[in-house]
């Protein structure tokens, strides 16, 4: 009965398959895996040592706030991005064109949409290892005000999930290495103006370009969990960025139907 | 009697304007080994996808297993092995984990994908490699590994698509003998060749494709002798010699076919007509009379030899 | 880096070219759009944090953030520039695409190779770095007849980058080894390097680690230049340390592709 409703194309049985792989093929890998991590740490470090004196307070919720403790929420938010980002489309394109290895799965009882599902969650759980050892980094240099920074994991999941499923969708119209450049060149603009770096008052009557990127709302969320000082309005960065992900999820599986079962 | 394993009605696939198989009609039995011959292009591959469940039609009537490949393809894929023409084997995994990671997908508990992984290693000799990344492996030890790999949901049905591409003369012995064991087992073999001896020991019937159609349709031995006779004789001549001396051949045995490094003569008695080749005068650089085979069968139903 | 101009290297550097000529389009507008970028959001945004802390002009020795920042990108673009393009490309051309293997069957060889590498490398951080100067020239703070000379340390920087990461490059196996190297050391150097506050900012170790490497002194002659303070002693210094990392890094390139291209 649920298959007529259904179409079969769109059931979820297996994603988890697509992890065990990756869990088993990173196994060699783990050095790359856990290089990762430093990226985001070098950036708050670098900021912390060198702009904080420069900068001097920022204004954060009607609260004065050193200059790393703004950008740290930002850093983590960003690196939720990059990591999701690059792990779904570099890495996809890799497994989908070159490596075949979604050739290979598909021979199988798995179906598109556990490919497409289970290369999202892994760029998840990638994203929250990172998140994870970030927040702890954070806390070590005491930019953690209260453990409702905590929910800083679950919004820069929201993060990893958005930007994972936009990744995977954009893979799938992609040609070859070439296209990378494309996502590089997107990717730059939104770490540096999503009222990452400097408040988005700063932006004065521009300010709604910024809300036009995804990051800026998952900015928002991690600077809230930090802070602790939240209202009603998250709730609808948590739906665009919600929402985001489903529609990219849908096409993503379409896309992935089109091109793999020809 | 139950129903055929796989049946083809009309079955037609179009990539764009092209159309790749057009309107082939295929019935496979159980327990049958079944073959697809045919010239590059000819739409082996295509079918074989299509059975796969990887591919959909584009019209006619598709089962397998009494199933629908639209609708159902992963209850069909979960009882079928596949071995693609390329190896789809993941480069970044060891031998042994491309073995038993693939029986995950399927579904088999961990303990069970790893016991049988163990033993399919020593089905395609490749336990020493066990540990050995895929990427440092020769091209016949991957066509090994992949022909292993198809078999850790322990199929029903077995698609290989030119299994024995890019294997050594020894292991080919060898793969056609593992095949006809899991035939004997009971395993339904499906396979695409280019290998005209490959298909006369493996398979029990076999159709002739040709440009998404099928030509011809039967056992080898009832092709051979349905469109062939029963012996050839090749001859050469020196350089430019076999236009020339074709003309001259007219006559003796039942047919001559010129191809551009030689003559065939189609004959039941191939020495009688060499006898009389050389009675006409004419001096061949080397003659040899054989058997006639698929090849020669294929030659006669499309005008092109397979291998070219 | 004048012998860098044989007629084999020029040779080499033109093999270079003809690849580059595919896709030099894209590749200019990201030349300019990525500075610009930078400009707006680390100059311009952070500055304006910056700029109206008190203080922080005495710790600059400039009159801006964007103008302190300005001359820090000339040169970071070229090192990431040629740091990259030393990296997979170098690989590339030894394993699966095997370009040096087909030059070296030619009447050039491991000399020819480096030397072209490095003049192509010249040239594009050249063309890379004057692309950053036009963008800068565009606004009225970043404006200054110092980025002339600056271009040069740019392309001094990107040279020495170059050079020891060809080095390197030559005997890589697993490019997981570059994601290493651009994780740990090029994005550190970009933090940390000078380009964005002045590292006397930054503890005493990473002072020396920063001094260690070709970019901060890059970074320091451009900067006095486009300030128009320019300690000429400095300079020399500066300009002799970047050069010996060119020449070690030629040296060794050439030793290893040698030993790897005729065994
Ligand atoms: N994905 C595709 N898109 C477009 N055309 C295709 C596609 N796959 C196959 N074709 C075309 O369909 C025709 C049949 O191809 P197919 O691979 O089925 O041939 P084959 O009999 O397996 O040949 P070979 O012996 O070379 O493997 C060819 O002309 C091929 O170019
Ligand atoms: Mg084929």
């Amino acid at each position: 009965m649920l298959l007529r409703i259904v179409p079969p194309a769109l059931v979820v049985r297996r994603p988890h398959r697509m992890i065990e792989r990756h869990v088993v093929a990173y196994r060699r890998q783990w050095l790359i895996v856990v290089s990762g991590f430093f990226e985001p740490l070098f950036y708050l470090l670098s900021m912390r040592a060198g702009l904080s004196d420069l900068v001097g307070k920022v204004s954060i919720a009607g609260r004065q706030v050193s200059y790393e403790a703004f950008v740290a929420p930002a850093l983590m938010a960003s690196s939720a991005m990059n990591g999701a980002i690059f792990d779904s489309t570099g890495n996809v394109l890799h497994r989908m064109k070159y490596a075949r290895i979604y050739d290979a799965a598909l021979a199988t009882p798995m179906t598109p949409v556990d490919v497409a599902v289970g290369e999202i969650g892994w760029a998840l759980i990638r994203g929250q290892l990172y998140a994870c050892s970030f927040l702890g980094v954070m806390a070590a240099l005491g930019l953690v005000e209260s453990w409702w920074g905590l929910l800083a994991l679950p919004a820069c999941a929201l993060v990893g999930l958005t930007f994972a499923s936009i990744g995977f969708a954009g893979t799938t119209f992609m040609r070859g290495w070439a296209d990378m450049e494309i996502v590089t060149t997107l990717m730059m603009p939104l770490a540096l103006f999503s009222a990452t770096f400097f408040p988005i008052s700063s932006y004065g009557s521009w300010s709604w370009l910024v809300q036009l990127s995804p990051l800026y709302h998952g900015v928002v969320l991690v600077r809230a969990a930090n802070t602790g000082v939240w209202d009603a309005s998250l709730l609808g960065h948590i739906a665009v960025l919600l929402g985001l992900a489903l529609a990219a999820i849908v096409i993503a599986a379409r896309r992935l139907d089109l091109l793999l079962r020809k | 009697m139950s129903e055929p394993l796989i049946v083809a009605e009309q079955l037609i696939k179009r990539f764009g304007e092209f159309t790749a198989v057009d309107g082939i009609d295929v019935q496979v039995e159980k327990g049958e080994a079944f073959g697809f011959l045919g010239p590059n292009g000819a739409g082996k591959s295509s079918t074989m996808r299509m059975i796969a469940c990887v591919s959909p039609i584009t019209a006619g009537r598709l089962r397998v297993f009494g199933l629908d490949p639209a609708t159902q393809g992963a209850d069909i894929r979960r009882r079928i092995g596949v071995v693609p023409q390329l190896d789809t084997l993941d480069v970044e995994l060891s031998v042994q984990e491309n073995l038993w990671l693939y029986g995950r997908f399927f579904d088999l508990p961990r303990p069970e994908a790893k016991r049988r992984s163990a033993e399919l290693l020593e089905f395609a000799q490749l336990t020493d490699r066990a540990t050995s990344v895929v990427e440092s492996l020769s091209g016949g030890m991957k066509r090994r590994l992949s022909i292993a790999r198809s078999l850790i949901n322990e199929p029903e049905l077995l698609l290989l698509d030119e299994p024995t591409t890019g294997l050594d003369p020894q292991a080919r012995h060898v793969l056609w003998d593992r095949l006809y064991r899991l035939k004997q087992q009971g395993v339904t073999l499906v396979l695409t060749t280019h290998y005209m001896d490959e298909a006369e020991q493996l398979c029990d019937r076999l159709v002739v494709m040709d440009q998404g159609k099928i030509v011809a349709e039967g056992s080898p031995r009832s092709l051979i002798g349905q469109y062939a006779t029963r012996e050839v004789l090749e001859l050469r001549f020196a350089a430019d010699g076999n236009a020339a001396a074709a003309p001259q051949l007219e006559g003796i045995g039942e047919r001559q076919e010129l191809l551009p490094d030689r003559v065939l003569i189609y004959a039941d008695d191939g020495e009688h007509a060499l006898t009389e080749t050389h009675h006409r005068g004419l001096q061949p650089e080397s003659a040899l009379v054989r058997r006639a085979s698929l090849e020669d069968v294929f030659l006669l139903l499309t005008g092109r030899t397979l291998v070219d | 880096m004048a012998a860098m101009g044989t007629p084999g290297a020029l040779r080499v550097a033109s093999w270079h070219l003809t690849a580059f000529r595919r896709f030099w389009r894209l590749n200019l507008l990201s030349s300019l759009v990525q500075p610009l970028l930078y400009l707006l959001g680390l100059g311009v945004g952070v500055g304006s944090l910056v700029d109206r802390n008190t203080g922080s002009g005495q710790l600059l020795g400039s009159a801006s953030y964007v103008a302190f920042v300005a001359p820090g990108l000339l040169v970071t673009t070229a090192m990431a520039l040629t740091a990259g393009e030393s990296m997979w490309p170098v690989m590339g051309s030894l394993t699966w695409q095997r370009g040096y293997h087909g030059i070296a069957a030619t009447s050039l060889e491991a000399r020819d190779i480096v030397f072209g590498h490095g003049t192509w490398m010249m040239v594009r951080s050249g063309i890379a770095a004057t692309a950053v100067a036009i963008v800068l020239a565009c606004f009225r703070e970043t404006r200054s007849w110092g980025l002339l000379p600056g271009i040069l340390a740019a392309i001094a920087v990107g040279v020495s980058f170059a050079m020891p990461i060809m080095a390197f490059s030559i005997n890589v196996k697993l490019d997981g080894a570059f994601a290493g190297l651009q994780r740990f050391l090029i994005i550190p150097l970009f933090l940390f390097g000078g380009a964005f506050y002045p590292i006397s900012q930054l503890p005493t170790v990473v002072q020396w680690v920063a001094r260690l490497f070709p970019l901060w002194h890059g970074v320091v002659m451009a900067r006095d230049f486009s300030v128009g303070d320019v300690d000429w002693a400095g300079v020399v210094g500066h300009t002799a340390y970047i050069a010996a990392w060119v020449v070690a890094g030629t040296w060794i390139a050439i030793i290893r592709l040698r030993k790897r291209l005729y065994p």
